[in-house]
């Protein structure tokens, strides 16, 4: 970039007045601010922190934490085994083995016969959450993830569908109904020169 | 008779020194709740909790056995003798300050003389003195810690703290040549028939509160400890009660700068309107007088930490800025006009 690029633009500090100069208003105003603060919290109950073993702090609705693997109306795990999510996993803490899926399943070639997430690896970007297709995994709510081994931190299918079973009244699936049909969805386009 | 004079000394000087360590204690904890409500946080209030007492009355105590029982690292590399006395002059130089400190009414027909050396005439003088050899222990600490950020935390207090002392020494001159004394009993005993410093010298309070604040290395001066460039400052490579020392001295030095200046500028122990004078004595008066200073200093306290959690750290070149040319050109000015305006009055009234 040039220093005389006409996008440059230059920016000037703000003009100190006298007042300014002097500190001592500016001084006041933020005794001013911090005193409102500390007045809030000791006399009006303002604070934003809570005693957070007995009152469980709430994380808002698109906290990533821990993953859960999302099941049917049937039970079933609903993901296909695609490793999309595993291609799209940044920290490679994904590790999936496919396999076939039985013949009652109609409606999937595949299902994933071992899911294993490492949550100490995992870094909660969420890029598993957008890749996958059939939303079968999503990250939870829940944030107090703890143990006492690295063994105990890697999460298998089961855990990852218990985790589902966990928390799926607080946080139900985002969607629900199943992908329309690939009919109905792919329409042949008009062709615009006609 | 001396001998009796002797032993109630030694007794004001523990009372003085165990009464100002547990004050320490509690401060650290009035800080950590000041810094939490400031910033919207609960702030400790677990400890004590178990027996039943409010509000974390116990953490000082928790936080005195975690400084105790930590491991005291030192490392191979530095001056050892150095490295081991600073945090002792940091400490001691806090300390003895307080020998001239009235904590009440003093003189002649008083029940006790609530200061432990009474009546000391350059009782300013000293306080200064000593509160200036503070800066050995940091320096000291620097120095001998053989660590660059340590070293830098030292030279920048050095330079700090001299620049400093002049509008702080200055500040007090227009309050000295007013009560005629540098006996702080004085300067009470003038407010209390006058008045109180700060409205006779607005300016002078205004330059020695700020520079007081330089003095014991608060925020918005703590350029020797400033974390985000200097690890720690001077006390990088302290751990555990050596640390606890320097941490000690630094709230030492806020009790004695609040002292002072409730002594020179907010009148000691007289409220206006309760008929308190110097001579007046009596255990009821006393007891007022000692709480009312008590109560005034609590409050100096409150309004430094409040300050520490309101301003940001100023940048090392405003910091001396500050000093060299905004504050020490009007102390200047505050001492000359004082002194006029005294000679004036002193020649043309009486
Ligand atoms: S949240 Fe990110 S790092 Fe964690 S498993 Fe998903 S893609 Fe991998
Ligand atoms: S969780 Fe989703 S993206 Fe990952 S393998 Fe299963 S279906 Fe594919």
């Amino acid at each position: 970039m040039r220093v005389d690029d006409p996008q440059l633009k230059k920016i000037e500090p703000p003009k100190m007045t006298l007042a300014d100069r002097f500190f001592l208003p500016q001084v006041a105003a933020g005794l001013v601010v911090t005193g409102k603060h500390i007045f809030g919290v000791a006399f009006q109950d303002t604070a934003i922190t809570v005693e957070y073993p007995e009152v469980q702090h709430v994380p808002s609705p698109v906290y990533r934490g821990v993953h859960r693997l999302n099941k049917d109306e049937e039970g079933r795990p609903k993901c296909v085994a695609c490793m999309l999510c595993a291609t799209a996993c940044p920290a490679h803490c994904i590790d999936i083995v496919g396999a076939t899926a039985p013949a009652s399943w109609p409606d999937r070639e595949k299902y994933p016969e071992s899911f294993v997430i490492d949550e100490l690896r995992c870094i909660y970007c969420g890029m598993c959450e957008e890749a996958c297709p059939v939303e079968a995994i999503e990250l939870t709510g829940l944030y107090d993830l703890t143990g006492l081994s690295r063994e105990e931190m890697i999460f298998d299918k089961t855990k990852l569908l218990s985790v589902f079973d966990v928390t799926r009244d607080a946080e139900p699936m985002r969607f629900t109904t199943p992908p329309p049909e690939a009919s109905s969805a792919t329409q042949a386009l008009e062709s615009p020169v006609s | 008779m001396t001998l009796w004079v002797l032993i109630g000394i030694v007794i004001k000087i523990l009372m003085i020194v165990g009464i100002t360590q547990g004050t320490v204690a509690y401060l650290i904890l009035v800080e950590r709740k000041i810094a939490a409500y400031a910033q919207d946080r609960i702030g400790p209030n677990r400890c004590g909790a178990q027996f039943g007492l409010p509000a974390a009355l116990l953490q000082p105590l928790a936080d005195g056995a975690k400084m105790l029982l930590k491991e005291d690292v030192v490392p191979k590399y530095v001056t050892k003798p150095l490295y081991i006395l600073a945090p002792w002059i940091a400490i001691v130089t806090a300390m003895i300050g307080f020998a001239v400190v009235p904590f009440g009414p003093v003189g002649p027909n008083q029940l006790i003389d609530f200061q432990i050396a009474p009546n000391v005439d350059m009782g300013l003088l000293y306080v200064l003195a000593v509160g200036s050899l503070a800066v050995y222990g940091v320096i000291l600490a620097g120095w001998a810690s053989n660590n660059k950020y340590a070293f830098i935390g030292g030279l920048r207090s050095s330079a700090q703290l001299i620049s400093y002392e002049l509008p702080l020494g200055m500040s007090i001159l227009g309050m000295l040549l007013l009560a005629g004394s540098l006996d702080m009993n004085q300067v009470i005993a003038w407010q209390s028939q006058n008045a109180w410093g700060v409205l006779v010298q607005p300016l002078g309070f205004i330059l020695f509160f700020t520079s007081a604040f330089a003095e014991t290395n608060r925020l918005p001066f703590d350029l020797p400890e400033s974390e985000q460039e200097l690890v720690g400052g001077f006390h990088t490579e302290y751990s555990a009660m050596k640390f606890g020392m320097f941490f000690l001295g630094e709230y030492l030095h806020i009790i004695t700068v609040s002292f002072i200046t409730v002594i020179l500028f907010w009148g000691g122990w007289h409220l206006p309107f309760l008929g308190l004078t110097p001579e007046s004595s009596g255990l009821i008066d006393t007891l007022l007088k000692v709480g009312i200073i008590t109560g005034k200093v609590f409050l100096a306290i409150l309004f430094i930490m409040w300050i520490r959690w309101t301003l940001p750290r100023f940048r090392y070149d405003q910091l001396m800025d500050l000093a060299w040319k905004s504050m020490i050109p009007l102390a200047l000015i505050n001492l000359v006009a004082t002194a006029g305006i005294v000679q004036l009055v002193r020649t043309y009234w009486n």
